[in-house]
């Protein structure tokens, strides 16, 4: 196929592309959506094989079978509940799959042009990264590694020195073609990569996964520089991804109340031990059996659930939607309150709950349902600390200060389902724990919300 | 690649960026984690990068760098595509 004519065909596949990312705003149109982005991918991977550069074929057939096969298989046994780590391992692989084209790149650079070869360094370093630090950042979500923050001396310094000296090897990489260099500027890449993850916990893997999916899609965009006539395909549809990861990125940062420098570099988790003291709030804390709470619910009109973490970890939105079923049966109208960052990124509770049948228009986002709170005379939190926590709004002192919240203490009555008083993920104590509306369940939240079940259909 | 060639190349990377933006701030939070696994997907795109140094006809080492590519790309592709797709059949409106 001549050149005009695959580019036209990577034209139609880059609009393929855009309509189906704008089908992805409605719930009813996005399964549409992401067809029509399949298409696009179909089209541009025949072009590019139709085309005349294509010289053997046997090798490359070899490749898209086995990596065809192993994503399909991935797709499919993924849990709901393991899709974080999903999205950081193929974030991960888009990285790798871009530092080893771009690497055959600079291997068969016969002329030196200098903006190819910036293409090259830019691909090789961003896709190093991406790949290393996906790794590592599924690794802890997967809990392979401690989910922790993991800090050790000159932590900081370390990281610097890594990241100066990958800037001399991008330097002399453009200078002199030598494959020497590839290697050394991969592997310290590569090291760069592990080192900005590992310090970064738990709770701030929104954050990372956002960014790493807007650096996978990066290092594509660079990979389309490190051909002679650049590569219009890749260089849109990597943008099309940096941009979408950069915006997630944004929403979570304002969803903590924290910059991006903050949650890359500030350690978060790790320097609250201190000022976890300090904010260590006094009082009674209620506990109550499930019997109290179906007394509760006695001729209640409104429940509120609200989901976090600890409900991906208990495996429990099936049986949140069963109790939330026996609560309607009984006439109460149940609404759902989703804060941006519950969960271990974007959209996390959304999907668990769809798993579970839960239709989406039962699911409200944050603004929408905080003035709905002093209706509501029942708030049952599943697994969720830290986005409750009131203390956000009016000390402070406290770390989590400035961070919106879901703003369940105006609520008549708090159900609080937790396996104990350990602190969330900031180290905080939720000072909602000691709100005299609010009473404990504490045990594990399969079991509490089994026997809230019966006792709501007594 | 020349000064002229790069600033045409810079100019649809500024352009898809903007529309990145345009698009995808439309997407409601209920949809963000099938919009990281379809733009995994779509940033599988590599797979045409590693296409072509796999098939062009260069050095071996180079074209064993470009399979492993398209194997690792074509994971996300596929994968990206098919969990998105599994994802966005569980979203259901109350009947």
């Amino acid at each position: 196929m001549a050149e005009a004519y695959i580019n036209l065909c990577y034209l139609v596949s880059s609009a393929l592309f855009i309509i189906g990312l704008k089908c992805l705003g409605s719930p009813r149109t996005a399964r549409t959506g992401n067809l029509i982005g399949s298409w696009g991918m179909l089209i541009a991977i025949a072009a590019t094989l139709l085309g005349k550069s294509i010289l053997s074929y046997e090798l490359i057939i070899v490749g898209i079978v086995v990596g065809s096969f192993l994503g399909v298989l991935l797709a499919l046994l993924v849990k709901m509940t393991a899709m974080p780590q999903m999205v950081g391992l193929l974030n991960g692989f888009g990285g790798a799959a871009s530092l080893l084209v771009a690497g055959a790149q600079y291997m068969t650079q016969g002329e030196q042009n200098i903006y190819v070869l910036i293409g090259i360094v830019l691909s090789v370093v961003v896709g190093a990264v991406t790949f290393t630090g996906s790794v590592i950042a599924a690794a802890k979500l997967q809990e392979l590694i401690s989910g922790r923050p993991l800090v050790y001396p000159l932590q900081k310094t370390i990281t610097l020195v890594v990241a100066i000296v990958t800037i001399g090897f991008s330097v002399l990489l453009v200078r002199e073609i030598n494959n020497d260099y590839l290697y050394i500027l991969s592997a310290i890449s590569g090291l760069l990569g592990i080192l900005l993850v590992l310090p970064i916990g738990g709770g701030d893997m929104p954050v990372v996964i956002c960014l790493l999916n807007s650096y996978s899609g990066m290092a594509a965009m660079f990979t389309g520089f490190t051909f002679k006539t650049p590569n219009a395909m890749l260089i849109i549809t990597g943008s099309l991804v940096g941009a979408s990861g950069i915006i997630l990125t944004a929403i979570m940062c304002k969803a903590m109340n924290r910059s991006i420098w903050n949650v890359i570099f500030g350690g978060f988790g790790q320097v609250q031990q201190g000022g976890a003291a300090a904010t260590k709030a006094h009082g009674n804390i209620k506990s109550g059996t499930a019997e109290d709470v179906g007394m509760l619910l006695d001729g209640a009109r409104l429940a509120i659930i609200v989901p976090g973490y600890g409900m991906a970890v208990a495996q429990a939105q099936h049986v949140v939607k069963e109790f939330s079923d026996a609560l309607m049966k009984k006439g109460v109208d149940v609404k759902y309150a989703i804060h941006p960052v519950a969960g271990r990124m974007p959209g996390h509770m959304n999907v668990l709950l769809a798993e579970a049948n839960v239709p989406y228009d039962q699911l409200y986002e944050m603004d929408k349902i905080n003035p709905q709170f002093s209706e509501a005379d029942l708030v049952l939190v599943v697994g969720a600390n830290d986005i409750t926590n009131p203390s956000a709004k009016t000390n402070q002192s406290s770390p989590l200060f400035g961070m919106p919240i879901l703003e369940v203490d105006r609520a008549r009555a708090i159900v609080v389902l937790k396996r104990s008083m350990n602190p969330g993920f900031a180290g905080v104590d939720n000072e909602l724990y000691y709100n005299s509306k609010c009473m404990m369940l504490f045990g594990d939240a399969k079991k509490s919300l089994t026997d809230l079940i019966s006792a709501v259909r007594q | 690649m020349d000064f002229n060639v790069l600033v045409q190349a810079l100019t649809i990377l500024t352009l898809a960026i903007f529309v990145g933006f345009e698009v995808i701030a439309k997407v409601p939070p209920t949809l963000h984690t099938p919009l990281m696994s379809g733009s995994n997907a779509i940033s599988g795109i590599t797979v045409v990068g590693a296409l072509l140094a796999a098939g062009g006809g260069h050095s071996q080492f180079a074209q064993i760098l470009g399979v492993v590519a398209i194997a690792l790309a074509m994971i996300n592709v596929m994968g990206g595509f098919v969990v998105t797709n599994r994802m966005l059949r569980m979203f259901k409106r109350k009947k």
